[in-house]
């Protein structure tokens, strides 16, 4: 049917396509290819660099041994993250899995506190005592972190329900990736989420790869937006490497959830140039096909490309939104190397709350 | 020939039902399927339904008529040709066949049940009855010894049923944060009644049907908890919260302390734990001991309505996930419950429910029961239990039972759960390390058989424990 190949060029069906990393060789900026503003593009390059730096940096400790157990990076990306934030306000929840870094850094979190946590320090978010998959801050209403895959989808459609239960405007933004995306309970909170109409957003971002099994090897409908079709959750699939196309079908999901239209679904085509996990073989894909997407379909490149081609940017801002990324990163390492480990007490600290009263 | 329609049982823990209602007078013919009449317990009701045709020529039991026997002769079927004028009845309450009920749930059958039936959870009055069901002895007979409120506090006699039901209505009034959800608690009333008109008083908003998706509901709960909210999560039982045991653990019980602190998780998991009767393997475990091997769980499983009260009243208040163990035959069950406008229990107490000096009998729940009546069997015998009631597995209150045995130098524990490993081992562990100087005899445990809990009556009575059990482990440490 033709109407099914060639999706209608409306909201609610997969108007990105085209840009997507799965179309690489249809690449070409669409007409309508909405725009970002000088202040928003160097935004976007600013905090899509802090994460790729600080994500090199983390892969750096890890090969010093100051990181241990398992470490996700979200290098390739960063635009899914930053592109969400820049359509959510203040008070939304944000609750992911364990390629998590990225979405902390999104959500404000301090660099130092994040990377102190990484190497299991007292300054990091969780005392030391989460680690990489594992940290939280409810100041900045982040979630986690969580290590069990597909867990966090009903963790954040319950988010949802706390801010629809308060009637409070505030929206869940819940983040899983193409693995997470064929557990049960994912379909078990689509399933409530859409007959509660609770204010939450899915996030799936998928970068094709569930550790070492592409989707296409794990998934019977590898076109994650229509996942919530048979409980009428609308969902497209987005450019997940184009910040742009990412801030604007945000910006739809999130009206959508926010006016009591229940939850949206946004496939973001994306790819992580890392490894699943630092420990990764590396087998089950090309080096040509990590290279071609470098190259050809980088989210911080374009920005960069952007910023100095269109807004006419000088070459040497750019170098000290560099510099200055780095001076942060650095900074974050530093304290993370020199942090004392948790006290000994600590062992015994925040396994129950005291009962009051 | 006459037959006798006998009163029927809506479950299998069913012992006693009011006649509420005759639909057919004496005299009336009478038609296979015809509706003969109503009965109700406090938790459903149900139509008798002619099964032979004939007419009725005799009513036994008036229309009104509260605390009906199961099996009792309510009215009798003159045969054809018979004349109802003469007919008798057969007499005395009877079984109707190899110990099966008289009649079908006609719950389960008008809504089609065919998917996670819990055949238990769809009927009647839960007084233990069946053949597998342990006794179990009166407990007005039995004053607790350690009271938590004035001697003078005025009691009201309630079920367990109705203690949860207005511990969480008491909850709910005091705080909007509080809210229950999960499968038929609203519109249905529970799938035990233990919801009983907590939907009329809160609303759908605050009282929430959810479909039968445990691991996503509990999933759904913690979240909300984690946010803030204060979550009541009702499991139709223990055994279908094996499908949410990872968010139960992974997320509710170690986000605490994976976040440094930051994000507590204050949420009740809560419903019938352990075995009914009848209702085999997959319904039937008790997971007292696997919760309470878990940090970041408090874990609470009381035997009399006055502690379910109060305890579920201070595991609703607790900031911490509470896993609230119930169990369905001890539902129906009454005991006296102070009349306070606010009664809350501290988590983590044992309560000595019996003193004696000869022996300590350790247990919790529904292995009260075996006790208890053991302890009365004992006394006759010259040897005086003391019982204690450890009601909170996890923080456990060792030093109550180690108090105990230093005056005792014996114990034995009861529980329906399984040996290895289970909650009567722990115990047994804390008195080695505790109390050894005071020991004059092992430490014995009766526990569930370590067998999947078998359908067939006989086999179930033989995997569960027994108060001749606890007897005869009490005389071996007493050395009698």
């Amino acid at each position: 049917m033709d109407a099914a190949k060639e999706p209608a060029k409306d909201a609610s069906s997969s108007q990105t396509q085209a840009g997507s990393p799965q179309a690489a060789e249809a690449h070409k900026p669409a007409p309508n290819m909405p725009q970002f503003t000088r202040a928003e593009d160097l935004h976007a390059y600013h905090e899509m660099l802090l994460i790729r730096r600080f994500e090199e940096k983390a892969g750096q400790l890890y090969g010093m041994g100051l990181i241990g157990g398992f470490c996700h990076l979200y290098i390739g990306q960063e635009a899914v993250v930053i592109g969400m934030q820049m359509a959510s306000v203040e008070g939304d929840q944000v609750i992911t899995g364990y390629r998590d870094h990225g979405h902390m850094l999104a959500c404000g979190m301090d660099p130092k506190g994040v990377m102190a946590e990484l190497t299991g320090r007292r300054g990091g978010y969780s005392r030391g005592k989460g680690g990489s998959m594992h940290m939280f801050s409810r100041e900045k209403q982040f979630f986690g972190g969580h290590g069990i895959v597909g867990a966090q989808v009903s963790l954040g459609t319950g988010l949802a329900f706390a801010d629809h239960y308060r009637e409070n405007g505030k929206v869940s933004l819940t983040y899983m990736g193409d693995g997470a995306a064929n557990q049960g309970q994912v379909y078990e909170s689509f399933n409530m989420a859409a007959l509660w109409k609770l204010p939450v957003v899915y996030v799936i971002e998928n970068n094709r790869y569930a550790m070492g099994t592409s989707v296409a090897r794990a998934s019977a409908q590898t076109d994650f937006s229509k996942r919530g079709l048979s409980f009428g959750i609308p969902g497209e699939q987005v450019d997940g490497m184009d910040v742009r196309t990412v801030r604007e079908a945000a910006t739809r999901a999130i009206e959508h959830a926010r006016t009591g239209q229940g939850p949206y679904i946004l496939e973001m085509q994306t790819y992580r140039y890392r490894g699943h996990s630092m420990s990764d073989p590396a087998k089950y894909r090309t080096k040509d096909e990590v290279s071609k997407m470098r190259d050809e379909h980088d989210p911080i490149e374009m920005v960069r490309k952007r910023l100095l081609e269109l807004h006419g940017v000088p070459e040497a801002e750019l170098k000290a939104t560099d510099a200055k990324v780095r001076e942060i990163v650095n900074a974050s390492a530093e304290f993370a190397t020199n942090d004392p480990e948790p006290d000994p007490s600590e062992l015994w600290t925040d396994i129950l709350l005291e009962a009051h009263a | 020939m006459a037959t006798d329609i006998l009163m029927p049982a809506l479950s299998p823990t069913m012992e006693e039902g009011k006649l509420a209602k005759w639909l057919k007078k004496e005299g009336d013919p009478i038609k296979s399927g015809d509706v003969l009449a109503e009965i109700e317990t406090d938790k459903a009701t149900m139509e008798v339904e002619a099964i032979d045709e004939g007419v009725l020529a005799k009513i036994l039991i008036a229309e009104g008529t509260e605390g009906v026997a199961v099996n009792t002769p309510i009215a009798v079927i003159a045969g054809e040709g018979e004349d109802p004028a003469s007919v008798q009845s057969g007499g005395a309450p009877k079984t109707n066949g190899a110990g099966g009920h008289p009649a079908p749930t006609p719950d389960m059958q008008a809504e089609g049940l065919t998917e996670k039936p819990a055949p238990a959870a769809k009927t009647g009055d839960d007084a233990p009855k069946a053949p597998a069901a342990p006794s179990v002895i009166t407990n007005k007979a039995q004053e607790p010894v350690m009271e938590e409120f004035p001697a003078d506090t005025p009691m009201v006699t309630q079920t367990v049923r109705e203690a949860l039901r207005d511990a969480m209505a008491e909850e709910m009034r005091r705080d909007g944060d509080v809210f229950i959800m999960g499968e038929e608690v609203a519109e249905y009333q529970g799938a035990y009644k233990v919801t009983q008109n907590l939907l009329q008083e809160f609303g759908p908003k605050r009282v929430v049907d959810t479909p039968i998706t445990e691991h996503g509901f509990a999933g759904i709960g913690v979240g909300a908890a984690l946010a803030g909210l204060k979550p009541i999560v009702e499991f139709m039982t223990f055994n279908f919260a094996m499908q949410a045991i990872d968010q139960i653990i992974n997320s509710a019980a170690k986000t605490l302390y994976m976040s440094g602190g930051q994000l507590g998780c204050p949420i009740v998991f809560r419903g019938p734990n352990g075995a009914a009767a009848r209702v085999a393997a997959q319904h039937s475990h008790d997971y007292s001991a696997w919760y309470s091997n878990v940090p970041g769980l408090k874990v609470i499983a009381p035997y009399t309505a006055s502690d379910a009260k109060g305890l579920l009243k201070a595991a609703i208040r607790d900031p911490n996930p509470v896993i609230f163990l119930e169990n369905e035959i001890l539902y129906g069950q009454s005991f006296p419950v102070p009349k306070l406008d606010d009664f809350v229990l501290p988590i983590g107490k044992a309560k000595i429910h019996r003193t004696g000096s000869d022996v300590t009998i350790v247990s919790f729940a529904i292995g009260m029961t075996y006790a208890l009546k053991a302890a009365q069997a004992l006394a006759e015998q010259g040897i005086e239990a003391e019982v204690i009631d450890l009601r909170t597995i996890r923080p456990m209150d060792s030093a109550t039972v180690v108090e105990s045995v230093k005056k005792t130098g014996r114990c034995i524990t009861v529980e329906e759960g399984f040996p290895q490993s289970g909650v009567g081992a722990e115990i047994v562990a804390r008195l080695m390390a505790d109390a050894f100087d005071y020991l004059d005899a092992p430490v014995l445990r009766i526990t569930g058989k370590d067998v999947p809990m078998p359908y067939a009556a006989n086999l179930e009575k033989l995997a569960l424990p027994t108060v001749a059990e606890v007897v005869e482990a009490a005389k071996s440490v007493c050395y009698k």
